[in-house]
């Protein structure tokens, strides 16, 4: 039961986009689009995941004053593995991803994890709570890119999903839901549907 | 494109805050009074001004394919570029804890006003993005490198204060009870990020 809220209080209670306000850096810009969106959410979540265990694994050894250097190198070997992975298996998409694969070595939510959370507890939790976490992060980015996607483009993954017919009585896709800023705002709408629900 | 266009373009038209979203976290966290926003923009652009040159030569001398041909001419198919991430982090790092040291030794007053930002500089998405952007654009020369770095920062600077001096004023507007904090800057960030727009049809 315990473990079982390590992964479900990140998608809602604790989660580390709208209520924690981490990691919002370097993943927002890839939500144009479902597809990309979804395989950063994945990314995150395996680096996430991974990194926690290793660094739960060795935090009786490393030294509290070279820590960071310690998570940093740990975080960028596996984003190196996962960039090479995705270069050899889903080259368009690691291309539309361009720097923003290597920005999650910097990603707050990895450090922030690392830090409040693999340096304290046992390797089968952490392991756990960067899964939760991976997937919290992932969520908000799925739920912004599915608006963006279908109202700036009328697609879905690709696929026309706005019919026909309602272009030619006049429907025109929102253009400003393809610029970055929308982003924004409409995580500020997201912030704001939850917030309630965290007053409880 | 010449050194000064660079420079121009880095600062507003991609700037890291609004076209990139880079340095967001940092960006809400502090931008609560101009202030402390002023002294963690100045050590970006600081810290920005020494890693991108610094990850330049890196870049141009040891890892892209066909940098080592200066050690023999037998290294000239080898192309180090997997281990970028690494290098431009580590590199990063520990010019961080060097600044920090040199700027405790010889400018206490410095230190006392940037001091605590500075170990967060370095895992500042907007460092880190800022030489991987360089790579992906291949300058030509250090001095480009170093306009980049410099306008990048000067972009970053300019954001957050501009934030930071909103958030001081709407602290007396009447706001939606749930959209109060985190909710409302989120959006203040998306319609200045929209105000940037406006520098796109710019060409340099």
């Amino acid at each position: 039961m315990k473990n079982l809220n390590l992964i479900t209080a990140p998608l809602r209670k604790a989660n580390p986009i709208t209520v924690l306000i981490l990691g919002i850096c370097s993943a927002l810009a890839v939500t144009a689009k479902l597809k990309p969106a979804i395989v950063m959410a994945l990314s995150v979540t395996v680096v996430t995941a991974l990194s926690n265990l290793v660094i739960s694994l060795l935090r009786k050894g490393i030294p509290s004053k070279i820590r960071i250097i310690v998570q940093l190198i740990v975080v960028a070997t596996l984003v190196i593995l996962v960039d090479q992975f995705l270069k050899a298996f889903v080259y368009d998409v690691s291309k539309q991803l361009s720097v923003f694969v290597g920005l999650i070595i910097t990603n707050c939510i990895v450090m922030g994890r690392l830090e409040a959370f693999a340096m304290a507890h046992k390797p089968w939790e952490s392991f756990l709570d960067g899964i939760g976490n991976g997937l919290g992060y992932g969520s908000i980015l799925v739920i912004v890119a599915f608006f963006r996607e279908l109202f700036g483009s009328g697609t879905l993954l690709g696929y026309q999903v706005i019919p026909q017919g309602l272009y030619d009585f006049g429907y025109v896709n929102n253009g400003l839901m393809i610029l970055p800023p929308m982003t924004l705002i409409i995580i500020g709408i997201i912030i704001w549907l939850q917030k309630p629900e965290e007053e409880k | 494109m010449d050194t000064l266009g660079i420079f121009f373009r880095s600062i507003f038209i991609d700037n890291m805050v609004f076209a990139y979203f880079l340095g967001m976290c940092s960006f809400l966290a502090v931008s609560k009074n101009v202030k402390t926003s002023f002294g963690l923009g100045v050590a970006v652009t600081f810290v920005l001004i020494i890693t991108v040159p610094v990850n330049y030569l890196l870049d141009r001398y040891v890892l892209s394919a066909g940098a080592l041909s200066w050690i023999s001419p037998a290294f000239t198919d080898v192309s180090l570029d997997f281990l970028s991430f690494i290098l431009f982090i580590a590199i990063i790092a520990a010019i961080v804890q060097i600044l920090e040291m040199i700027i405790e030794k010889y400018s206490p007053t410095l230190y006392n006003s940037l001091g605590i930002f500075l170990p967060l500089i370095a895992v500042n998405c907007a460092i880190l993005g800022a030489s991987l952007f360089m790579q992906e654009r291949h300058f030509d020369t250090v001095g480009q490198s170093l306009a980049y770095g410099f306008g990048s920062g000067i972009g970053w600077l300019i954001a957050i204060v501009g934030m930071a001096a909103i958030r001081e004023k709407i602290r007396y507007s009447k706001i939606p009870k749930r959209l109060q904090g985190t909710g409302i800057a989120f959006i203040i960030t998306g319609l200045m990020g929209i105000a940037f727009m406006a520098f796109l049809g710019i060409s340099i």
